[in-house]
Protein backbone atom coordinates (compact mmCIF):
# COMPACT_ATOMS: atom_id res chain seq x y z
CA UNK A 1 0.00 0.00 0.00
CA UNK A 2 2.77 2.39 0.99
CA UNK A 3 6.24 2.01 -0.42
CA UNK A 4 9.25 4.19 0.36
CA UNK A 5 12.38 3.80 -1.73
CA UNK A 6 15.77 5.24 -0.94
CA UNK A 7 14.52 8.23 1.07
CA UNK A 8 17.27 10.63 2.09
CA UNK A 9 17.04 13.95 3.90
CA UNK A 10 19.82 16.26 5.07
CA UNK A 11 19.43 19.22 7.36
CA UNK A 12 22.59 21.15 6.70
CA UNK A 13 25.41 18.75 7.56
CA UNK A 14 23.14 16.45 9.54
CA UNK A 15 21.80 13.37 7.81
CA UNK A 16 18.33 12.89 9.28
CA UNK A 17 17.24 10.07 6.99
CA UNK A 18 19.67 8.04 4.86
CA UNK A 19 18.58 5.77 2.05
CA UNK A 20 15.53 4.41 3.86
CA UNK A 21 13.31 1.90 2.08
CA UNK A 22 10.37 0.10 3.59
CA UNK A 23 6.83 -0.94 2.78
CA UNK A 24 3.51 -1.13 4.57
CA UNK A 25 1.17 -3.87 3.32
CA UNK A 26 -2.56 -3.28 3.30
CA UNK A 27 -4.52 -4.24 6.42
CA UNK A 28 -1.45 -4.51 8.67
CA UNK A 29 -0.06 -2.54 11.57
CA UNK A 30 3.58 -1.70 10.96
CA UNK A 31 5.75 -0.09 13.64
CA UNK A 32 8.68 2.22 13.21
CA UNK A 33 10.88 2.14 16.29
CA UNK A 34 14.26 3.49 17.22
CA UNK A 35 15.99 5.73 19.74
CA UNK A 36 15.35 9.47 19.97
CA UNK A 37 16.70 11.41 17.03
CA UNK A 38 16.73 8.38 14.73
CA UNK A 39 14.75 10.24 12.07
CA UNK A 40 11.31 8.69 12.59
CA UNK A 41 9.33 11.92 12.70
CA UNK A 42 11.27 13.32 9.72
CA UNK A 43 10.29 10.21 7.81
CA UNK A 44 6.64 10.82 8.68
CA UNK A 45 6.91 14.44 7.57
CA UNK A 46 8.31 13.29 4.22
CA UNK A 47 5.61 10.69 3.67
CA UNK A 48 2.78 13.12 4.52
CA UNK A 49 4.21 15.82 2.23
CA UNK A 50 5.36 18.34 4.84
CA UNK A 51 9.04 17.89 4.05
CA UNK A 52 10.63 17.25 0.68
CA UNK A 53 13.26 14.52 0.56
CA UNK A 54 16.65 15.13 -1.09
CA UNK A 55 16.40 11.76 -2.77
CA UNK A 56 14.02 8.84 -2.98
CA UNK A 57 10.37 8.20 -3.74
CA UNK A 58 7.17 7.59 -1.83
CA UNK A 59 4.49 5.51 -3.55
CA UNK A 60 0.98 5.29 -2.14
CA UNK A 61 -1.58 2.99 -3.78
CA UNK A 62 0.65 2.84 -6.83
CA UNK A 63 0.83 6.63 -7.14
CA UNK A 64 3.94 8.75 -6.68
CA UNK A 65 3.19 11.20 -3.83
CA UNK A 66 6.75 12.37 -3.17
CA UNK A 67 6.30 16.07 -3.91
CA UNK A 68 2.54 16.30 -3.46
CA UNK A 69 1.04 18.94 -1.13
CA UNK A 70 -0.11 17.64 2.28
CA UNK A 71 -3.80 18.36 1.66
CA UNK A 72 -3.76 16.39 -1.59
CA UNK A 73 -2.03 13.43 0.05
CA UNK A 74 -4.68 13.57 2.74
CA UNK A 75 -7.41 13.53 0.10
CA UNK A 76 -5.90 10.34 -1.33
CA UNK A 77 -6.42 8.67 2.03
CA UNK A 78 -3.13 9.07 3.88
CA UNK A 79 -3.29 11.07 7.09
CA UNK A 80 -0.81 11.74 9.87
CA UNK A 81 -1.08 12.71 13.53
CA UNK A 82 1.47 14.79 15.41
CA UNK A 83 3.73 13.63 18.20
CA UNK A 84 3.35 17.06 19.80
CA UNK A 85 -0.43 17.38 19.77
CA UNK A 86 -1.82 20.23 17.69
CA UNK A 87 -5.43 20.79 18.75
CA UNK A 88 -7.49 23.71 17.40
CA UNK A 89 -7.62 25.13 20.93
CA UNK A 90 -10.51 27.56 20.62
CA UNK A 91 -12.78 25.04 18.92
CA UNK A 92 -14.75 22.33 20.70
CA UNK A 93 -13.89 18.66 20.39
CA UNK A 94 -16.80 18.20 17.99
CA UNK A 95 -15.67 21.12 15.81
CA UNK A 96 -12.08 19.86 15.86
CA UNK A 97 -13.09 16.46 14.54
CA UNK A 98 -15.48 18.03 12.02
CA UNK A 99 -12.51 19.73 10.32
CA UNK A 100 -11.29 16.26 9.41
CA UNK A 101 -14.79 15.09 8.52
CA UNK A 102 -15.21 17.99 6.09
CA UNK A 103 -12.61 16.42 3.81
CA UNK A 104 -15.26 14.00 2.57
CA UNK A 105 -18.43 15.80 3.66
CA UNK A 106 -19.38 19.24 2.41
CA UNK A 107 -22.45 19.73 4.58
CA UNK A 108 -21.77 21.17 8.02
CA UNK A 109 -24.55 19.11 9.56
CA UNK A 110 -23.25 15.84 8.14
CA UNK A 111 -19.68 16.67 9.21
CA UNK A 112 -20.76 17.45 12.78
CA UNK A 113 -22.82 14.25 12.95
CA UNK A 114 -19.93 12.17 11.63
CA UNK A 115 -17.59 13.90 14.10
CA UNK A 116 -19.82 12.74 16.91
CA UNK A 117 -19.72 9.18 15.62
CA UNK A 118 -15.92 9.18 15.42
CA UNK A 119 -15.66 10.72 18.89
CA UNK A 120 -17.63 7.83 20.34
CA UNK A 121 -15.40 5.38 18.50
CA UNK A 122 -12.31 6.71 20.32
CA UNK A 123 -14.10 7.18 23.63
CA UNK A 124 -14.60 10.95 23.56
CA UNK A 125 -18.39 10.87 23.45
CA UNK A 126 -18.76 12.70 26.76
CA UNK A 127 -16.45 15.63 26.06
CA UNK A 128 -17.87 16.66 22.66
CA UNK A 129 -18.66 20.24 23.65
CA UNK A 130 -15.52 20.83 25.69
CA UNK A 131 -12.96 23.26 24.21
CA UNK A 132 -9.93 21.35 22.94
CA UNK A 133 -7.61 23.63 24.93
CA UNK A 134 -8.83 22.25 28.27
CA UNK A 135 -8.37 18.55 27.47
CA UNK A 136 -5.84 16.41 29.36
CA UNK A 137 -2.80 14.98 27.56
CA UNK A 138 -4.60 11.68 27.07
CA UNK A 139 -7.63 13.55 25.76
CA UNK A 140 -5.54 15.50 23.26
CA UNK A 141 -3.89 12.33 22.00
CA UNK A 142 -7.30 10.84 21.42
CA UNK A 143 -8.41 14.01 19.68
CA UNK A 144 -5.46 13.77 17.28
CA UNK A 145 -6.49 10.24 16.51
CA UNK A 146 -10.17 11.16 16.11
CA UNK A 147 -9.50 14.08 13.75
CA UNK A 148 -7.29 11.92 11.57
CA UNK A 149 -9.86 9.14 11.59
CA UNK A 150 -12.62 11.53 10.55
CA UNK A 151 -10.91 12.03 7.19
CA UNK A 152 -11.73 8.34 6.53
CA UNK A 153 -8.13 7.40 5.74
CA UNK A 154 -6.92 4.23 4.10
CA UNK A 155 -3.55 4.59 5.81
CA UNK A 156 -3.11 6.19 9.21
CA UNK A 157 0.29 7.48 10.37
CA UNK A 158 0.40 7.65 14.17
CA UNK A 159 3.30 9.53 15.74
CA UNK A 160 3.72 8.47 19.38
CA UNK A 161 0.06 8.53 20.32
CA UNK A 162 0.92 6.76 23.57
CA UNK A 163 3.75 8.93 24.84
CA UNK A 164 2.94 10.45 28.20
CA UNK A 165 0.00 8.13 28.90
CA UNK A 166 -0.26 5.91 31.96
CA UNK A 167 -0.49 2.11 31.54
CA UNK A 168 -4.30 2.06 31.78
CA UNK A 169 -4.62 4.76 29.12
CA UNK A 170 -2.12 2.89 26.93
CA UNK A 171 -4.20 -0.27 27.22
CA UNK A 172 -7.34 1.67 26.22
CA UNK A 173 -5.76 3.27 23.19
CA UNK A 174 -4.22 -0.04 22.09
CA UNK A 175 -7.72 -1.42 21.88
CA UNK A 176 -8.94 1.62 19.97
CA UNK A 177 -6.10 1.22 17.45
CA UNK A 178 -6.80 -2.49 17.05
CA UNK A 179 -10.44 -1.70 16.37
CA UNK A 180 -9.41 0.85 13.74
CA UNK A 181 -7.24 -1.77 12.02
CA UNK A 182 -10.10 -4.26 12.15
CA UNK A 183 -12.34 -1.71 10.44
CA UNK A 184 -10.01 -1.89 7.44
CA UNK A 185 -7.54 0.96 8.00
CA UNK A 186 -3.85 0.21 7.55
CA UNK A 187 -1.62 1.71 10.23
CA UNK A 188 1.99 2.84 10.39
CA UNK A 189 3.02 3.91 13.86
CA UNK A 190 6.01 5.43 15.59
CA UNK A 191 6.11 4.27 19.16
CA UNK A 192 8.40 4.10 22.16
CA UNK A 193 6.02 2.18 24.36
CA UNK A 194 7.31 -1.32 23.57
CA UNK A 195 4.45 -3.04 25.37
CA UNK A 196 2.14 -1.49 22.75
CA UNK A 197 4.40 -2.26 19.80
CA UNK A 198 4.67 -5.91 20.88
CA UNK A 199 0.95 -6.37 21.20
CA UNK A 200 -0.10 -4.36 18.12
CA UNK A 201 2.43 -4.54 15.33
CA UNK A 202 2.61 -7.24 12.69
CA UNK A 203 5.98 -6.01 11.50
CA UNK A 204 8.58 -3.58 12.83
CA UNK A 205 11.37 -1.53 11.31
CA UNK A 206 14.17 -0.24 13.52
CA UNK A 207 15.63 3.11 12.60
CA UNK A 208 18.92 4.35 14.04
CA UNK A 209 20.82 7.48 12.98
CA UNK A 210 18.67 7.77 9.89
CA UNK A 211 19.15 4.19 8.70
CA UNK A 212 17.06 1.07 8.97
CA UNK A 213 19.15 -1.38 10.97
CA UNK A 214 16.68 -4.20 11.42
CA UNK A 215 13.24 -5.40 10.46
CA UNK A 216 11.01 -8.30 11.25
CA UNK A 217 8.42 -9.41 13.76
CA UNK A 218 8.57 -7.11 16.83
CA UNK A 219 9.57 -9.95 19.18
CA UNK A 220 12.37 -11.05 16.89
CA UNK A 221 13.59 -7.50 16.36
CA UNK A 222 13.73 -6.77 20.08
CA UNK A 223 16.09 -9.72 20.58
CA UNK A 224 18.61 -8.68 17.94
CA UNK A 225 21.92 -7.65 19.54
CA UNK A 226 22.53 -4.64 17.28
CA UNK A 227 19.03 -3.31 18.04
CA UNK A 228 19.67 -3.54 21.77
CA UNK A 229 22.98 -1.77 21.25
CA UNK A 230 21.31 1.03 19.30
CA UNK A 231 19.18 1.72 22.34
CA UNK A 232 21.54 0.97 25.19
CA UNK A 233 25.02 1.62 23.78
CA UNK A 234 27.95 -0.40 22.49
CA UNK A 235 28.49 -3.70 24.25
CA UNK A 236 25.14 -3.61 26.01
CA UNK A 237 23.87 -6.77 24.34
CA UNK A 238 26.92 -8.75 25.44
CA UNK A 239 26.67 -7.45 29.01
CA UNK A 240 22.97 -8.32 29.19
CA UNK A 241 23.69 -11.83 27.93
CA UNK A 242 26.52 -12.21 30.41
CA UNK A 243 24.30 -11.09 33.27
CA UNK A 244 21.51 -13.43 32.18
CA UNK A 245 24.07 -16.27 31.98
CA UNK A 246 25.41 -15.46 35.43
CA UNK A 247 21.96 -15.54 36.97
CA UNK A 248 21.08 -18.90 35.44
CA UNK B 1 -39.59 31.40 18.82
CA UNK B 2 -36.56 31.51 21.06
CA UNK B 3 -35.52 34.60 23.00
CA UNK B 4 -32.67 35.09 20.59
CA UNK B 5 -34.78 35.14 17.41
CA UNK B 6 -37.31 37.39 19.14
CA UNK B 7 -34.52 39.79 20.00
CA UNK B 8 -33.20 39.71 16.46
CA UNK B 9 -36.64 40.42 14.98
CA UNK B 10 -37.20 43.35 17.36
CA UNK B 11 -33.75 44.79 16.65
CA UNK B 12 -34.31 44.51 12.91
CA UNK B 13 -37.75 46.13 13.14
CA UNK B 14 -36.26 48.96 15.22
CA UNK B 15 -33.53 49.43 12.62
CA UNK B 16 -36.16 49.61 9.86
CA UNK B 17 -38.24 52.32 11.52
CA UNK B 18 -35.26 54.31 12.89
CA UNK B 19 -35.33 56.95 10.09
CA UNK B 20 -38.95 57.77 10.94
CA UNK B 21 -38.07 58.35 14.56
CA UNK B 22 -34.63 59.96 14.26
CA UNK B 23 -34.97 63.31 12.49
CA UNK B 24 -31.63 64.94 13.18
CA UNK B 25 -29.13 64.70 10.35
CA UNK B 26 -26.39 64.38 12.91
CA UNK B 27 -27.78 61.22 14.49
CA UNK B 28 -28.68 59.75 11.11
CA UNK B 29 -25.05 60.33 10.13
CA UNK B 30 -23.99 58.63 13.33
CA UNK B 31 -26.14 55.58 12.56
CA UNK B 32 -24.89 55.40 8.97
CA UNK B 33 -21.26 55.48 10.11
CA UNK B 34 -21.92 52.85 12.75
CA UNK B 35 -23.57 50.51 10.23
CA UNK B 36 -20.93 51.11 7.55
CA UNK B 37 -18.17 50.25 10.01
CA UNK B 38 -20.11 47.22 11.25
CA UNK B 39 -20.11 46.06 7.62
CA UNK B 40 -16.46 46.87 6.99
CA UNK B 41 -15.51 45.42 10.38
CA UNK B 42 -17.00 42.14 9.18
CA UNK B 43 -14.98 42.46 5.97
CA UNK B 44 -11.83 42.62 8.11
CA UNK B 45 -13.20 39.89 10.39
CA UNK B 46 -13.46 37.40 7.51
CA UNK B 47 -9.69 37.48 7.08
CA UNK B 48 -8.46 38.66 10.47
CA UNK B 49 -11.03 37.13 12.81
CA UNK B 50 -12.06 33.86 11.20
CA UNK B 51 -8.91 33.03 9.25
CA UNK B 52 -6.54 34.64 11.77
CA UNK B 53 -4.60 36.63 9.17
CA UNK B 54 -4.33 40.03 10.82
CA UNK B 55 -4.09 42.93 8.38
CA UNK B 56 -2.94 46.45 9.25
CA UNK B 57 -3.66 47.78 5.79
CA UNK B 58 -7.29 47.11 4.91
CA UNK B 59 -7.57 50.69 3.68
CA UNK B 60 -5.95 49.43 0.50
CA UNK B 61 -9.20 47.67 -0.44
CA UNK B 62 -11.38 50.53 0.78
CA UNK B 63 -9.37 53.07 -1.18
CA UNK B 64 -9.20 50.93 -4.30
CA UNK B 65 -12.99 50.58 -4.22
CA UNK B 66 -13.54 54.30 -3.69
CA UNK B 67 -11.15 55.31 -6.47
CA UNK B 68 -12.39 52.63 -8.89
CA UNK B 69 -16.06 53.66 -8.86
CA UNK B 70 -15.25 57.39 -8.72
CA UNK B 71 -12.74 57.37 -11.58
CA UNK B 72 -14.98 55.16 -13.72
CA UNK B 73 -17.86 57.54 -13.02
CA UNK B 74 -15.94 60.74 -13.77
CA UNK B 75 -13.98 59.48 -16.78
CA UNK B 76 -16.42 57.06 -18.41
CA UNK B 77 -19.74 58.05 -16.92
CA UNK B 78 -20.23 54.61 -15.41
CA UNK B 79 -23.26 54.39 -13.15
CA UNK B 80 -22.09 54.27 -9.49
CA UNK B 81 -24.18 51.17 -8.76
CA UNK B 82 -22.24 49.37 -11.46
CA UNK B 83 -19.19 51.21 -10.15
CA UNK B 84 -19.82 49.51 -6.81
CA UNK B 85 -19.63 46.13 -8.53
CA UNK B 86 -16.47 47.22 -10.35
CA UNK B 87 -15.08 48.38 -6.99
CA UNK B 88 -15.70 44.95 -5.48
CA UNK B 89 -13.95 43.29 -8.43
CA UNK B 90 -10.98 45.68 -8.35
CA UNK B 91 -10.52 45.42 -4.58
CA UNK B 92 -10.90 41.63 -4.82
CA UNK B 93 -8.14 41.57 -7.43
CA UNK B 94 -5.85 43.64 -5.22
CA UNK B 95 -6.66 41.15 -2.46
CA UNK B 96 -5.76 38.27 -4.75
CA UNK B 97 -2.45 39.93 -5.61
CA UNK B 98 -1.44 40.62 -2.00
CA UNK B 99 -2.73 37.25 -0.87
CA UNK B 100 -0.92 35.36 -3.60
CA UNK B 101 2.38 37.10 -2.87
CA UNK B 102 2.22 36.82 0.92
CA UNK B 103 0.65 33.38 1.33
CA UNK B 104 2.71 31.79 -1.45
CA UNK B 105 5.85 32.72 0.46
CA UNK B 106 4.40 31.72 3.81
CA UNK B 107 4.13 35.14 5.45
CA UNK B 108 2.25 34.86 8.73
CA UNK B 109 1.42 36.84 11.84
CA UNK B 110 3.22 40.13 12.20
CA UNK B 111 5.02 39.71 8.88
CA UNK B 112 1.71 39.53 7.05
CA UNK B 113 0.41 42.51 9.05
CA UNK B 114 3.46 44.57 8.10
CA UNK B 115 3.25 43.68 4.41
CA UNK B 116 -0.39 44.82 4.27
CA UNK B 117 0.55 48.06 6.02
CA UNK B 118 3.35 48.60 3.51
CA UNK B 119 1.09 47.90 0.52
CA UNK B 120 -1.49 50.41 1.75
CA UNK B 121 1.21 53.05 2.19
CA UNK B 122 2.58 52.40 -1.30
CA UNK B 123 -0.92 52.84 -2.74
CA UNK B 124 -1.36 56.06 -0.76
CA UNK B 125 1.86 57.47 -2.17
CA UNK B 126 0.96 56.35 -5.69
CA UNK B 127 -2.50 57.94 -5.42
CA UNK B 128 -0.75 61.14 -4.33
CA UNK B 129 1.51 61.16 -7.39
CA UNK B 130 -0.72 60.10 -10.28
CA UNK B 131 -2.86 62.48 -12.23
CA UNK B 132 -5.85 60.22 -12.82
CA UNK B 133 -6.38 59.93 -9.06
CA UNK B 134 -6.41 63.71 -8.71
CA UNK B 135 -3.10 63.60 -6.80
CA UNK B 136 -3.07 65.19 -3.39
CA UNK B 137 -6.06 67.38 -4.26
CA UNK B 138 -8.32 64.35 -4.42
CA UNK B 139 -11.46 63.76 -6.46
CA UNK B 140 -14.91 65.29 -6.18
CA UNK B 141 -17.82 63.07 -7.11
CA UNK B 142 -20.09 65.17 -9.35
CA UNK B 143 -23.33 65.99 -7.58
CA UNK B 144 -26.24 64.36 -9.42
CA UNK B 145 -28.82 63.49 -6.83
CA UNK B 146 -31.02 60.51 -7.55
CA UNK B 147 -31.23 57.00 -6.19
CA UNK B 148 -30.26 55.52 -9.60
CA UNK B 149 -27.09 57.55 -9.29
CA UNK B 150 -26.35 56.26 -5.78
CA UNK B 151 -26.80 59.73 -4.34
CA UNK B 152 -29.85 59.88 -2.14
CA UNK B 153 -31.70 63.14 -1.49
CA UNK B 154 -31.66 62.53 2.26
CA UNK B 155 -29.66 60.49 4.72
CA UNK B 156 -32.49 57.94 4.81
CA UNK B 157 -31.42 56.35 1.54
CA UNK B 158 -27.83 55.92 2.68
CA UNK B 159 -29.11 54.61 5.96
CA UNK B 160 -31.09 51.83 4.31
CA UNK B 161 -28.18 50.97 2.03
CA UNK B 162 -25.85 50.75 5.04
CA UNK B 163 -28.44 48.63 6.83
CA UNK B 164 -28.64 46.29 3.83
CA UNK B 165 -24.85 45.98 3.76
CA UNK B 166 -24.80 45.22 7.49
CA UNK B 167 -27.45 42.53 7.03
CA UNK B 168 -25.38 41.10 4.20
CA UNK B 169 -22.32 41.03 6.46
CA UNK B 170 -24.30 39.23 9.18
CA UNK B 171 -25.41 36.67 6.60
CA UNK B 172 -21.77 36.18 5.58
CA UNK B 173 -20.86 35.70 9.25
CA UNK B 174 -23.64 33.15 9.72
CA UNK B 175 -22.51 31.33 6.58
CA UNK B 176 -18.91 31.18 7.82
CA UNK B 177 -20.03 29.70 11.11
CA UNK B 178 -22.05 26.99 9.43
CA UNK B 179 -20.03 25.97 6.43
CA UNK B 180 -17.04 23.93 5.44
CA UNK B 181 -15.24 27.07 4.25
CA UNK B 182 -15.69 28.78 7.62
CA UNK B 183 -14.56 25.67 9.48
CA UNK B 184 -11.44 25.52 7.31
CA UNK B 185 -10.63 29.17 8.01
CA UNK B 186 -10.97 28.66 11.76
CA UNK B 187 -8.80 25.54 11.61
CA UNK B 188 -6.13 27.53 9.74
CA UNK B 189 -6.32 30.26 12.38
CA UNK B 190 -5.87 27.78 15.20
CA UNK B 191 -3.12 25.69 13.61
CA UNK B 192 -2.23 25.88 9.97
CA UNK B 193 -0.11 22.75 9.55
CA UNK B 194 -2.55 20.62 11.52
CA UNK B 195 -5.30 21.89 9.21
CA UNK B 196 -3.25 20.92 6.17
CA UNK B 197 -2.64 17.48 7.60
CA UNK B 198 -6.42 17.07 7.72
CA UNK B 199 -6.79 17.91 4.05
CA UNK B 200 -7.43 21.67 4.24
CA UNK B 201 -5.89 23.55 1.31
CA UNK B 202 -4.67 26.43 3.46
CA UNK B 203 -3.30 28.51 0.60
CA UNK B 204 -6.52 28.38 -1.42
CA UNK B 205 -8.70 29.07 1.64
CA UNK B 206 -6.64 32.07 2.74
CA UNK B 207 -6.66 33.40 -0.81
CA UNK B 208 -10.45 33.11 -1.03
CA UNK B 209 -10.76 34.82 2.36
CA UNK B 210 -8.63 37.81 1.37
CA UNK B 211 -10.50 38.17 -1.93
CA UNK B 212 -13.88 38.12 -0.17
CA UNK B 213 -12.61 40.48 2.52
CA UNK B 214 -11.15 42.86 -0.07
CA UNK B 215 -14.26 42.86 -2.25
CA UNK B 216 -16.43 43.70 0.76
CA UNK B 217 -14.12 46.59 1.69
CA UNK B 218 -14.23 47.82 -1.91
CA UNK B 219 -18.02 48.14 -1.74
CA UNK B 220 -17.56 50.08 1.49
CA UNK B 221 -15.19 52.43 -0.34
CA UNK B 222 -17.76 53.21 -3.03
CA UNK B 223 -20.40 53.79 -0.37
CA UNK B 224 -18.10 56.27 1.36
CA UNK B 225 -17.25 58.15 -1.85
CA UNK B 226 -20.91 58.44 -2.88
CA UNK B 227 -21.94 59.54 0.60
CA UNK B 228 -19.30 62.21 1.19
CA UNK B 229 -18.74 62.99 -2.53
CA UNK B 230 -15.03 63.45 -1.99
CA UNK B 231 -11.94 61.26 -1.58
CA UNK B 232 -8.25 61.96 -1.34
CA UNK B 233 -5.23 59.65 -0.82
CA UNK B 234 -5.21 60.04 2.96
CA UNK B 235 -8.90 59.29 3.37
CA UNK B 236 -8.73 56.40 0.92
CA UNK B 237 -5.43 54.72 1.77
CA UNK B 238 -4.38 56.34 5.06
CA UNK B 239 -4.11 54.37 8.28
CA UNK B 240 -7.39 55.79 9.64
CA UNK B 241 -9.67 53.28 7.94
CA UNK B 242 -7.19 50.42 8.43
CA UNK B 243 -7.13 50.99 12.18
CA UNK B 244 -10.85 51.53 12.57
CA UNK B 245 -11.91 48.38 10.71
CA UNK B 246 -9.61 46.26 12.83
CA UNK B 247 -10.67 47.92 16.10
CA UNK B 248 -14.33 47.22 15.41
CA UNK B 249 -14.14 43.39 15.43
CA UNK B 250 -11.45 43.33 18.13
CA UNK B 251 -13.69 45.34 20.44
CA UNK B 252 -16.81 43.42 19.50
CA UNK B 253 -15.37 39.92 19.39
CA UNK B 254 -12.92 38.45 16.89
CA UNK B 255 -14.18 35.72 14.62
CA UNK B 256 -17.81 36.09 15.66
CA UNK B 257 -20.90 36.95 13.65
CA UNK B 258 -22.15 39.76 15.89
CA UNK B 259 -18.74 41.06 16.98
CA UNK B 260 -18.32 43.75 14.30
CA UNK B 261 -21.84 45.14 14.83
CA UNK B 262 -21.40 45.31 18.61
CA UNK B 263 -17.88 46.66 18.25
CA UNK B 264 -18.95 49.40 15.87
CA UNK B 265 -21.81 50.44 18.16
CA UNK B 266 -19.52 50.55 21.21
CA UNK B 267 -16.63 52.26 19.40
CA UNK B 268 -18.71 54.98 17.76
CA UNK B 269 -21.09 55.37 20.67
CA UNK B 270 -18.25 55.80 23.14
CA UNK B 271 -16.30 57.97 20.68
CA UNK B 272 -19.27 60.31 20.28
CA UNK B 273 -19.75 60.45 24.03
CA UNK B 274 -16.09 61.33 24.55
CA UNK B 275 -16.36 64.11 21.97
CA UNK B 276 -19.44 65.51 23.70
CA UNK B 277 -17.82 65.45 27.10
CA UNK B 278 -14.42 66.78 26.15
CA UNK B 279 -15.16 69.01 23.21
CA UNK B 280 -14.02 68.70 19.64
CA UNK B 281 -10.26 68.58 20.13
CA UNK B 282 -8.65 67.24 16.95
CA UNK B 283 -7.08 63.82 17.48
CA UNK B 284 -8.80 63.26 20.78
CA UNK B 285 -10.88 60.45 19.31
CA UNK B 286 -7.67 58.66 18.29
CA UNK B 287 -6.28 58.93 21.82
CA UNK B 288 -9.57 57.56 22.99
CA UNK B 289 -9.41 54.63 20.53
CA UNK B 290 -5.94 53.80 21.79
CA UNK B 291 -7.01 53.75 25.40
CA UNK B 292 -10.09 51.71 24.57
CA UNK B 293 -8.00 49.16 22.67
CA UNK B 294 -5.56 48.74 25.56
CA UNK B 295 -8.39 48.29 28.04
CA UNK B 296 -10.15 45.78 25.79
CA UNK B 297 -7.09 43.68 25.09
CA UNK B 298 -6.10 43.69 28.76
CA UNK B 299 -9.46 42.97 30.35
CA UNK B 300 -11.74 41.66 27.61
CA UNK B 301 -9.65 39.81 25.03
CA UNK B 302 -12.80 38.10 23.73
CA UNK B 303 -14.49 41.43 23.13
CA UNK B 304 -17.93 42.66 24.11
CA UNK B 305 -19.42 39.39 22.92
CA UNK B 306 -17.17 37.50 25.35
CA UNK B 307 -18.58 39.62 28.16
CA UNK B 308 -22.16 38.86 27.09
CA UNK B 309 -21.44 35.13 26.82
CA UNK B 310 -19.80 35.08 30.22
CA UNK B 311 -22.83 36.70 31.80
CA UNK B 312 -25.05 34.23 29.98
CA UNK B 313 -23.23 31.09 31.08
CA UNK B 314 -21.34 31.84 34.31
CA UNK B 315 -19.74 28.38 34.37
CA UNK B 316 -18.47 28.58 30.81
CA UNK B 317 -16.02 31.42 31.36
CA UNK B 318 -13.04 29.10 31.42
CA UNK B 319 -14.36 26.38 29.13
Amino acid sequence: MLEAKGLTKHFGGLVAVADVSFSVPEGKIVALIGPNGAGKTTLFAIIAGFTQPDAGRVMFLGQDITFMAPHRICALGLVRTYQIVQPFGALTVRENIAVGAHLRLKSRKAALAFAEEVARQVGMGDVLDRAAAVLTVAGRKRLELARALATRPKLLLLDEVMAGLNPTEVEEIVQVIRAIRDSGVTILLIEHVMQAVMSLADHAYVLNQGRIIAEGHPHAVAEMPHVIEAYLGHGAAARLRARAGGAA
Amino acid sequence: MTARTAFAVIAFAAALIAPFVVHSDFWMGFLITTLLYAYMGMAWNVLGGYAGQVSFGHAIFFGTGAYTSTILHISFGLNPWLGMVAAAVAAGLVGALIGYLSFRYGLRGSYFALITLAFAEVFRILANSFEFTGGGVGLYVPLKIGWWNLQFPSKTGFYYLALALTCLSLAIGAWLENSRFGASLMAIRENESAAEALGVNAFACKLKAIILSGAMMGVGGTFYAQHYLYIDPTIAYGPGVSVEVLLVPIIGGLGTMLGPLLGSAVLHGAGELARRLMGDVPGLDLVFYGVLLIVMVRFLPEGVIGLLRRRHKPGAAHA
